[in-house]
């Protein structure tokens, strides 16, 4: 109701030098309830058109403004407005139909207006037909639709075309509700989409598509006849425009297809928004080359001078989106660009600048970056974002200019703004210090300060673990110990927690700080929460012990496990109950490589979806295995494999196998698909030679395996005992069947079969079968922790490889390991690098310090 | 029966364009709007609280489209008034432009050029039917400023008849209907 007041004064202030006029003190003339009393007016004869005008806008204005109706006093003045229709006011009869659509929803009984809307939808007067078709369609359900089916038929080809376009319109709103009753009127719409008025064209286009839609033939035909006829609405070849690019990416049409001429000749129409229309869907087709973008390009370029904002905002926006995938196409379109950067719409500005620092020079990059930080205060988050992402995506081209970057992105840091924008900075300065060891000590104090004031709980625990991981490695770790016990002191609980534990690795780590960290962990261990409680009694005793390997194991190294997993286990132990302690060990390990830890940066208009935590590849072949009979008892899966083809593509049966690695045992999965569709195969098993010692237990066969549905089989072999070194074997595969043909069309089998065999390709068990990637954040601890009688050094001739990064990429895939503190990535212009890999072998875990020398044969 | 409008969520081809048309003053309160994607803001706050944020972001300058909450946004003000056409990102801008320029020339007609908050609340109704004959449920209806006047034939409330107009509200006087015959 405080609206309606607001408005009131508003009208009071407006009529000057009348201050107590008589009867402005009764505010709630704008009160509903009064409103509707006042509908009995409707009933006065003859009937006042003017004063009913009044009331009726008055209902209209206070639902708008979002006042609570009674479905009685809605009902009653309903009723009461029906008595209107007697009137021959047009403005009142128009405001009627406009009342019917407000109260559909509130009112009950508002089918009984049906018969006065009938009435006017086929009566002479034209400019009562087409509102008070869309009034009865707004009212009217399948039953009904029905019954005035004839009606609607005739209006859809009316000549009127504001009849017309009403009815096509309605008949668009009906087809979720009743597709089967509108789908009989597409010869009507056939016709209209003929009409000479631009609007019907359109109308009748865009209800002819919805019904055909998943017609793939009678879309293609339907645009083959509209282009080309030609079309007199700009709105018509948009739509036309769209349906063609939609039809090219679902039939993956070559851009030699005729639609992408049709698309192509639409960037000379004579409308803008035509042009624009077309030149946007080129540019966000799949697979364009730069040639073929070159023509959407340069009209682009063209309306990045128009004087209307919003051309040149459509414009730069788009342009922009090309830059992404090919920044060479647009540096025809910098020096407009350049132009757009001081444009006083900042969103156009915003865009221009990123897209320049995409096709632009290093040079540019310090000029750039100066103007976006003159203005990026009066832009909206959403463009800030962009801004962050462009900022990223230079970072890691010029890398040299990593200190202006994290100069400016500390200055948005200080700025307000939402999580989003936040987070994208945030993430992009962790990239920055990851990328660019010389910028870590900078990128570390920029996001001390932003913890100092930071009301986001999941990007101060982010930062805290971060400073853990990275500060005691750094040349002075102490000054980072007062912005983390800053933190223990204000914050809430989960930051206090994380501080603690970030706390506890500086102590691990420098030996010189661990008296001082264990008077600041004492401290902790009075902390009003239990987990903050908690944590910092474990770390404290753990580094009280001065124990390298129990600080790597529990401090540095926390849990590898897979989380899924962990708490499947643990679900399961529960269940079971038992004397024995639960085992850890049990519990398969996280697969999760950095690569994929790496959050993406958000785009614009992201999706709000939390992220949930999918079980991994691993867990869910894990429970398929289980489900197995034969395969129980064989305790937690080790490692899964990749999918190795054991057959060409396009042969009779294609398959592949899954290796999956037990404690003592593996388990070959056969994926087979037989591609014949005239036969059925029964009892299928893969027979195994291998080249070693390992046996054969048992195969388990795929009962049957009909044309095209895939179906697994599967052997499972022991590794040798007594010799575990021999772990790579050879093994020479056999599919082996019974076949009985079938009719291709009904896929009847015959009643006999006979047996089979095809013959595959060897597979190979490797050293990778056997190890898996562990994630180990600090390498150097967990290498101290294992001690040199354990080490072993070794010199290997790779004679094959050219390159470092060819020698890392074979290293880390023959030996199935993770790499480690990031070190696959080969810094340019070098000759000699270490890389660092962990993983976990069937009993024990395994780290290699490679270090690769390019030594120039003679 | 109920009318779900039918909004794709990928970007299907589709004639639903206008996701929202907004009409406020220049306290940024709502003189009147229309969401036609009801999954877009659901309740009365939802809505309020997206009005207050296109208000603060557009009434400073005028600067004719905007991005905003995933949004693409066109605007236009004249005096105490600000016109909003709301479409999703991947919409075509020029569209929503034909459409808040269909919106705006029509009313400054009908409300003979003066587009200002005291005489569009005069003619409220008239307003009410122009919006209906530019777009029905989201679909652009019209988009030809003089094809909508045409249409909607509406005898606007003539300027000295101003304060009769609102002491008649209020009084509840049913004399003086001689105020509104003048044709446009």
């Amino acid at each position: 109701m405080r609206h309606s007041c607001m408005l009131l004064l508003c009208w009071q202030s407006d009529i000057s030098g009348a201050p107590n006029t008589p009867g402005l003190s009764q505010y709630d003339i704008y009160n509903l309830v009064i409103c509707c009393s006042q509908a009995r007016i409707f009933n006065e004869t003859p009937i006042n058109p003017r004063r009913c005008l009044h009331i009726l806008t008055k209902i209209i204005y206070l639902l708008n403004q979002g006042e609570h109706f009674g479905t009685t006093e809605a009902t009653e003045a309903f009723f009461a407005m029906t008595r209107l229709f007697q009137s021959n006011d047009q403005t009142l009869r128009r405001m009627c139909y406009l009342t019917i659509k407000e109260m559909a929803n509130i009112s009950e009984d508002v089918i009984i207006v049906t018969s006065s809307l009938t009435k006017d939808m086929t009566g002479k007067e034209d400019v009562y037909r087409g509102p008070a078709i869309r009034a009865l369609c707004r009212i009217t359900d399948t039953t009904m639709l029905q019954a005035i089916e004839r009606y609607m038929k005739q209006a859809i080809v009316d000549k009127v075309p504001s009849v017309s376009s009403s009815a096509l319109v309605s008949s668009l709103h009906m087809v979720r509700m009743s597709y089967d009753v509108v789908k009989r009127w597409v010869n009507e719409a056939q016709e209209a989409a003929s009409s000479d008025n631009i609007m019907v064209q359109y109308h009748a286009l865009g209800l002819l598509y919805h019904l055909r839609k998943n017609d793939r033939l009678a879309v293609s035909k339907m645009l083959n006849k509209f282009t080309k006829s030609g079309l007199k609405s700009p709105f018509a070849y948009c739509m036309l425009i769209r349906i063609a690019s939609r039809l090219l990416e679902e039939t993956e049409g070559g851009h030699d297809s005729p639609l992408f001429d049709f698309i192509e000749s639409c960037l000379r129409n004579k409308h803008e928004m035509v042009v624009y229309e077309a030149a946007s869907a080129i540019v966000h087709m799949p697979n364009c080359t730069a040639r073929e973008l070159a023509p959407a390009v340069s009209v682009l370029q063209l309306f990045c001078s128009s004087p209307k904002a919003a051309l040149r905002y459509a414009a730069v926006r788009t342009l922009n989106k090309v830059a992404m995938k090919h920044p060479s196409a647009v540096t025809a379109c910098n020096l407009d660009l350049e132009n757009l950067i001081t444009d006083s719409n900042r969103s156009i500005a915003t865009l221009a600048i990123t897209t320049l620092l995409k096709t632009g020079s290093e040079s540019s990059v310090d000029r750039l970056m100066k103007q976006i930080s003159s203005f990026v205060s009066e832009i909206s988050d959403e463009f800030k974002v962009v801004v962050v992402q462009a900022i990223s995506a230079l970072c890691q081209k010029y890398p040299r200019k990593h200190s202006v970057m994290m100069n400016f992105l500390s200055n948005m840091l200080r700025d307000d703004g939402g999580f989003e924008y936040k987070r994208a900075i945030v993430d992009c300065i962790i990239s920055i210090i990851e990328e660019n060891p010389e910028s870590k000590e900078t990128g570390l104090a920029h996001l001390c300060e932003f913890i100092e004031d930071c009301e986001h709980t999941v990007l101060a625990t982010k930062i805290l673990h971060l400073l853990g991981r990275e500060g005691p490695r750094t040349p002075s770790p102490s000054k980072y110990i007062r912005f983390i016990f800053n933190r223990v002191v204000l914050e809430s609980e989960a930051v206090r927690a994380a501080a603690v534990s970030a706390l506890a690795k500086f102590g691990a780590q420098n030996d010189d700080l661990l008296p001082s960290v264990l008077v600041l962990m004492q401290r902790c261990m009075m902390d009003s929460d239990d987990e903050v409680r908690d944590r910092a009694t474990f770390y404290m005793n753990v580094l009280q012990q001065k124990q390298k390997a129990l600080n790597a194991a529990y401090i540095f190294n926390g849990l590898s496990v897979s989380v899924p997993g962990l708490e499947k286990s643990l679900h399961q132990y529960t269940l079971e109950p038992s004397e024995k302690p639960f085992d850890m060990k049990t519990v398969p390990l996280a697969t999760t490589t950095v690569s994929e830890q790496k959050t993406e940066l958000a785009p614009v208009a992201s999706s709000k979806l939390p992220e949930k935590l999918a079980p991994s590849r691993q867990d869910i072949y894990q429970e398929q295995l289980a489900a197995i009979p034969e395969f129980q008892g064989l305790g937690p899966l080790f490692k899964s494999s990749e999918p190795v083809q054991l057959t060409e593509a396009e042969t009779e049966y294609v398959v592949r196998c899954i290796k999956h690695t037990f404690a003592s045992h593996m388990v070959f999965q056969f994926d087979c698909t037989n591609t014949l569709n005239d036969q059925l195969l029964q009892k299928v098993v893969v027979q195994m030679e291998p080249s070693e010692a390992y046996e054969i237990v048992q195969y388990v066969p795929a009962a049957s395996l009909p044309y095209s549905q895939p179906g697994s089989c599967y052997s499972l072999v022991r590794l040798p005992e007594d010799d575990p070194t021999a772990v790579s074997c050879t093994f020479s595969c056999t599919m082996k069947y019974l076949v009985r043909d079938c009719d291709p069309n009904t896929g009847e089998p015959d009643d006999d079969g006979y047996d089979d065999e095809y013959v595959l390709e060897d597979l190979e068990v490797t050293v990778a079968d056997h190890i898996q990637k562990v994630l180990k954040p600090n390498f150097a601890a967990a290498w101290e922790e294992v001690g040199d009688e354990f080490e072993k050094e070794e010199t290997f001739a790779l004679a094959s490889v050219r390159t470092l990064e060819e020698a890392v990429n074979n290293i880390v895939s023959f030996l199935g390991m993770q790499p480690c503190e990031r070190s696959d990535k080969v810094p340019e212009n070098k000759n000699s690098h270490i890389l660092f890999l962990a993983g976990k072998a069937l009993r024990l875990f395994v780290w290699a310090s490679c270090n690769i020398v390019i030594c120039v044969m003679p | 029966a109920e009318v779900s409008c039918t909004f794709a969520t990928d970007f299907e081809p589709s004639l639903y364009t206008v996701k929202a048309v907004l009409i406020l003053d220049n306290d940024g309160n709502r003189l009147l709007s229309k969401y036609y994607d009801t999954e877009l803001y659901p309740s009365i706050k939802e809505q309020k609280n997206f009005e207050k944020s296109v208000f603060n972001k557009s009434h400073k300058a005028d600067n004719e489209i905007a991005f905003l909450e995933g949004l693409t946004i066109v605007y236009k003000s004249s005096v105490d008034l600000f016109f909003y056409v709301v479409g999703s990102a991947q919409e075509n801008e020029l569209m929503l432009m034909m459409v808040l320029n269909c919106l705006f020339d029509t009313l400054s007609q009908i409300l003979r050029k003066n587009v200002e908050k005291r005489y569009l609340l005069d003619n409220l109704d008239g307003v009410y039917l122009v919006v209906d004959e530019i777009i029905d449920g989201g679909i652009i209806l019209e988009s030809d400023p003089q094809q909508v006047i045409q249409k909607v034939n509406y005898r606007t409330v003539s300027e000295p008849a101003y304060g009769f107009v609102l002491f008649d509200y209020i009084t509840g006087n049913t004399e003086g209907q001689g105020d509104k015959s003048q044709n446009v």
